[in-house]
């Protein structure tokens, strides 16, 4: 026979047995609840629709408002407070979907990590980097001495691309009635727009928007910039220059010409020239252009006045 | 219904002492009052068989000890970094590195891998877990063909013990967690082994020769660090839930009953 113990009543605190409200989460419906609520509303129309005399078939949203409205008056100010009867779709909050099946088993293979669309995500970017890291892999392999052992391996991912600047047509030869051969084509630099047509047979003159170029260009390094393409392929006192510019400041203007002048060339000049040409730098357009004022600095690059204290 | 799955399995492969212990954490009794009693006699005989068998699944004709030494599985850490409870499971070391004995680690392969399959037939959830960077898209992907889930992620706190405060109330845990590495990027134990012990949820885990096997029902000695023995490990583990998968549902083809518990 066991002896019986005396009987203690055992204290808890009251965060124990209360129940946590805030840890809850907002309150959940089940799926059958709200399907229940679906129906007693479209009873609920039709209900309405027969007392205000209007055909249930075509009773809308607008129309249960405008009856609800008559049936119900209220005078409060408060909209959200006034009788209201909606799709329970709009008064329920949006429920998340079951994420498992029948037998409990979730539906995506992340699931258990919490996050799973974030981390399916990363999942898919993995394999694109594989990719970025196979770019870096054959580079090393390319980078190793020997490596033209391996050529004909290399050149099954690789594919030729054209070097950009030979995607540059060299413009037409063309003649006047004289059977003077010319050749137009035109140049930028910064924000100067430069045309030039270039004639043979000529004595070296060379004309800027109708004057002359130690006119127009007074400093000498701008006329050197125009001399240039022509003291390079040795034909200057060949041709005859007639151009036009306009926009930005005296220098942009000169570089815009150059570049002009060097693609009328190629028209006149044979291949290993224009490789030539292409090697100087002749034929490439300089990508130079203002940058811009930054907010919280006097211009593109300098500073306020830094004071320590 | 669902978590019945497990104790069936446990009472013949744990042993019977650790039966009241199982059978009071899952309160659901196994059998359903309302079935005709052919249907759960058939039933009962699918679930039931191949528990009855030592190696019914044919798992032993998977992997040789050969496969285990080609793919490097016998390589430890280094001397230093030796766990005092990996010592039974170690053949020695050789220039200060450990050598794991490839026979026990057989042995327990094994039997996780028969345990697996087991869970797999029965319809369990399987959890694949690994901190591993260099490996976590692989098991991810390996997850992912056999059907099951797989978390080679940041374990947040309660994800386990918390479950429906983390996910939704009703969810299901899972039935079964794979450890490909028992450290997470710290070199600690990973919060995971602990949790599952303590929700009661078996778990098979690979332990090199830096890990703590004790809190791990199946644990396969064997490297974790080398790139071809992991892909080795997901290859095994993958081939044995497709086979249990596959052999499940010929089973029910054969008695023709649609539902599965």
């Amino acid at each position: 026979m066991v002896p019986q113990l005396p009987l203690r009543q055992i204290y808890v605190a009251s965060s124990l047995w209360k129940k946590n409200l805030a840890a809850a989460g907002p309150q959940k419906f089940t799926q059958e609840f709200i399907d229940k609520q679906v129906e007693e509303f479209e009873v609920g129309k039709r209900h309405l629709a027969n007392m205000m005399g209007e055909d249930p078939e075509t009773f809308t949203q607008e129309d249960i408002d405008r009856s609800i409205a008559y049936l119900f008056p209220s005078g409060l100010f408060e909209k959200r407070a006034r009788p209201v009867m909606k799709h329970p779709e709009e008064i329920f909050p949006k429920q998340t979907a079951i994420q498992w099946d029948a037998e409990g088993r979730p539906f995506h293979f992340l699931f258990y990590t919490g996050k799973q669309s974030y981390y399916s995500l990363l999942h898919d970017v993995y394999e694109k980097i594989l990719y970025m890291r196979l770019i870096q892999l054959m580079e090393l392999l390319l980078s190793m001495p020997y490596c033209s052992l391996e050529e004909e391996f290399i050149l099954k991912f690789r594919k030729q691309l054209e070097v950009q600047s030979s995607k540059y047509e060299i413009p037409a030869l063309q003649y006047d009635p004289q059977g003077v051969a010319f050749s137009v084509a035109d140049g930028r630099r910064k924000s100067a727009k430069a045309s030039i047509t270039l004639r043979d047979s000529g004595s070296g003159n060379i004309t800027i928007n109708g004057r002359n170029y130690l006119h127009y260009f007074p400093v000498l390094q701008n006329r050197e910039q125009l001399m240039f393409p022509l003291l390079f392929v040795g034909m200057m006192g060949r041709f005859d220059i007639e151009g036009s510019v306009e926009g930005s400041g005296h220098s942009a203007q000169a570089g815009a010409l150059r570049l002009a002048i060097s693609r009328a060339l190629l028209s006149f000049v044979s291949e290993g020239e224009v490789e030539k040409m292409r090697q100087a730098g002749l034929l490439t357009a300089d990508p130079r252009i203002r940058e811009r004022k930054k907010p919280g600095q006097e211009g593109a690059r300098k500073k306020f006045t830094w004071k320590k204290r | 219904m669902a978590a019945g799955v497990l104790s069936g399995v446990r009472q013949v492969l744990r042993g019977p002492r650790l039966v009241s212990a199982v059978l009071s954490c899952h309160g659901q009794t196994f059998s359903s009052a309302a079935a005709p009693d052919t249907g759960e006699t058939v039933r009962d005989k699918i679930l039931n068989f191949p528990i009855t068998q030592p190696d019914y699944f044919h798992l032993s004709e998977l992997f040789t000890i050969k496969d285990l030494f080609e793919a490097r599985v016998h390589l430890g850490h280094k001397k230093g970094c030796r766990h005092r409870l990996m010592e039974p499971y170690l053949f020695g070391s050789r220039l200060d590195v450990d050598i794991i004995d490839l026979e026990q680690t057989a042995e327990h392969l094994q039997q996780a891998l028969n345990f697996t399959a087991h869970v797999a037939y029965r319809g369990g959830i399987i959890l694949f877990v690994s901190r591993r960077r260099q490996f976590g898209h692989l098991i991810e992907t390996t997850a992912r063909e056999c059907g099951e889930y797989a978390h080679t992620r940041y374990w947040k706190g309660g994800l386990l013990t918390n479950a429906p405060i983390q996910y939704s109330p009703g969810v299901r845990l899972p039935d079964l967690v794979i450890f490909f590495s028992t450290l997470n990027n710290v070199f600690q134990q990973h919060v995971g082994i602990r949790d599952a012990a303590k929700m009661n949820i078996p778990t098979v885990g690979i332990v090199d020769s830096n890990c703590n096997p004790s809190l791990i029902p199946y644990p396969v000695p064997g490297n974790d660090d080398t790139p071809v023995a992991m892909e080795m490990y997901c290859r095994l583990f993958k081939m044995t839930i497709n086979r249990a998968k596959d052999k499940r549902r010929q089973m029910e083809l054969l008695r023709g009953i649609s539902a599965s518990v």
